[in-house]
């Protein structure tokens, strides 16, 4: 049963790369992530993440590391959504999506310019988890570092804007700057969590252990150590389940974290209508 | 000179001070050409209906919103460089719903602007939440989260963050709202008690009674229609002319006892 479950990280070292990768992308999506939960940013975390993708085709068109396309192509997206909310009278909705969808297509069209290229699509988009170096590990591991950091120190700036951008404007500490700092490290997470599970899955990473923990946490800390946790979770389970079924890593690890939050909101409801149903028979004896 | 200098003290001395002030939206002034000025532990309401501008108003001291023009100074400053001494209660809290946030949390925020990045919180810190949590008669909800409270104790929980403040001016926007008879008078006690120990205050409200409990009143109608002593500005005719229709309760009815003719008219059901 033990080398059931931990056998296939001690024997191979591809394993155990991964999930040393999958626990420090957690960790980082987590710290984001519930952030971007708490202030309903989900749709720009979206938009951030799939807005790397042309970033990374031109980077590998051009013999670059993917990471430093993605993170070029992060910051023009956080550029366009800056440009889009001070700008467009339209709702700021519409015109992200149309900004991601944007550049999804710009990805796509400079990927088929290559034909060798397309097996690198599906490993952009989906990530090559078991092929990650200890070198990516390294970097996950400086942004995981990086992005607790910032969030403890920015910690009284991002719950006031959690709470109401206009009582941390007139708490000395303007909105427009921290929910800048707030977009950098949604970009930072996703730029170094693309290899690991692709670029359209990170976002489920992002959004869904956080999403789950808010489903208990009754403080924000607490909200992102459960995040973690579940992230962890989904991580060490993706990794086991595309081990012994042979499917793709970064894809389990992403269905686990959502059918994780599916199943807990299921509980909750649950427990919930069971305690109503408690009182109700409490009230009539 | 002696006149100049002396009317500059007095701007540096005031709680707020406006000369000349537009605020508004740009191409969009709601108030044009206001001036006046407040003084130290004065309270002034700002009156009038939805749409008025005296939420806007409220904004630029705040210095949420830039003024268009003119000038306007707060405890003698440009707004927001003081923002540890100026509270300010908005109108709404959209996001208050999904936060896993305790009542007490949200009333120790108020304490954020003067402890900064990452000053420590200190026992005057927690004297000022405790203090501002049992006053607004919140210590039994103070470990409850946010999204567990009724409207009315909610707003009770920002009223205790604004109070927490300590500040020295406090910029008050609806602060009755969705409060019952008893919660609005232990917040008009809690406002004068800060106003007697040396605050000043502004505070947006369409509750008359709330305004002539106020040293001044401005009435508002997307221009100032009357500023002055309450007792002066809060009559009949004025009133008509910003809300457009006054009215008084008699037993359990509403009786109309003016309205404003010249409008369009057709869109009264009478």
């Amino acid at each position: 049963m033990i080398d059931f479950l931990f056998g296939p990280f001690l024997r191979n070292e591809f394993m155990l790369r991964a999930l040393a990768g999958g626990l420090l992308v957690s960790l980082s999506c987590a710290v984001v992530g519930t952030f971007v939960v708490l202030r309903g940013l989900a749709f720009i975390g979206d938009a951030l993440s799939h807005g790397v993708l042309p970033g990374v085709a031109i980077a590998l068109l051009l013999g670059l590391p993917g990471m430093v396309g993605a993170a070029a192509g992060s910051l023009a997206m956080i550029l366009g959504i800056g440009y889009i909310t001070r700008r467009s009278s339209l709702s700021s909705d519409t015109a992200i999506g149309l900004l991601f969808v944007g550049m999804l297509a710009l990805g796509v069209v400079i990927v088929s310019r290559s034909r060798s290229f397309s097996g690198d699509l599906i490993h952009i988009l989906f990530g090559e988890v078991l092929g990650i170096s200890w070198a990516d590990v390294a970097s996950q591991a400086a942004a995981a570092v990086a992005v607790s950091a910032v969030a403890l120190v920015c910690r009284r700036p991002f719950l006031l804007l959690s709470f109401s951008a206009e009582q941390a404007d007139v708490s000395g500490f303007p909105a427009k700057r921290y929910h800048g700092i707030m977009l950098l490290m949604i970009a930072l997470t996703v730029v170094v969590s693309f290899k690991t599970v692709g670029t359209l899955l990170v976002f489920g990473l992002l959004i869904a252990p956080a999403a789950s923990a808010a489903l208990f946490a009754k403080k924000t800390g607490s909200m992102m150590a459960f995040a973690w946790a579940f992230g962890a979770f989904s991580a060490y389970a993706g990794l086991l389940a595309s081990y012994y079924l042979n499917i793709a890593g970064g894809g389990s690890i992403a269905l686990v974290a959502t059918a994780l939050f599916f199943v807990l909101l299921a509980l909750k409801r649950a427990s919930a209508s069971r305690r109503a149903g408690a009182t109700a028979r409490g009230a009539r004896a | 000179m002696s006149g100049a200098s002396g009317a500059v003290s007095a701007a540096v001395s005031a709680a707020v001070s406006a000369t000349g002030l537009s605020v508004g939206y740009a191409g969009d002034p709601v108030l044009a050409g206001l001036g006046f000025s407040l003084g130290r532990g004065q309270t002034l309401a700002l009156v009038g209906a939805n749409g008025s501008g005296k939420s806007t108003l409220l904004k630029a001291i705040a210095g949420l919103m830039r003024p268009l023009s003119g000038e306007l100074l707060v405890l003698g400053l440009a707004p927001l460089a003081a923002p540890e001494r100026v509270a300010y209660l908005g109108q709404f809290h959209p996001s208050g719903f999904v936060l896993p946030l305790r009542a007490s949390e949200v009333v120790r925020m108020g304490r954020f602007a003067a402890r900064g990045l990452l000053g420590k919180f200190g026992s005057e810190d927690e004297e000022a939440v405790r203090e501002a949590v049992a006053a607004v008669g919140i210590a039994d909800l103070a470990e409850k989260p946010l999204n567990e409270l009724s409207g009315g104790q909610r707003q009770r929980v920002f009223i205790a963050q604004a109070l927490a403040r300590r500040a020295d001016l406090l910029l008050l926007d609806e602060p009755e709202a969705n409060l019952d008879a008893a919660s609005r008078a232990t917040t008009r006690r809690l406002f004068s008690e800060a106003v007697a120990g040396g605050a000043s205050a502004v505070i947006a409200t369409h509750d008359i009674d709330a305004a002539a409990a106020c040293d001044f009143t401005m009435l508002l109608a997307r221009r100032l229609v009357a500023y002055g002593p309450s007792a002066d500005v809060l009559r009949t005719e004025a009133l008509l002319e910003t809300f457009g229709v006054v009215g008084r309760a008699e037993g359990d009815k509403v009786v109309v006892i003016g309205r404003e003719h010249g409008h369009d008219g057709c869109e009264h059901e009478d």
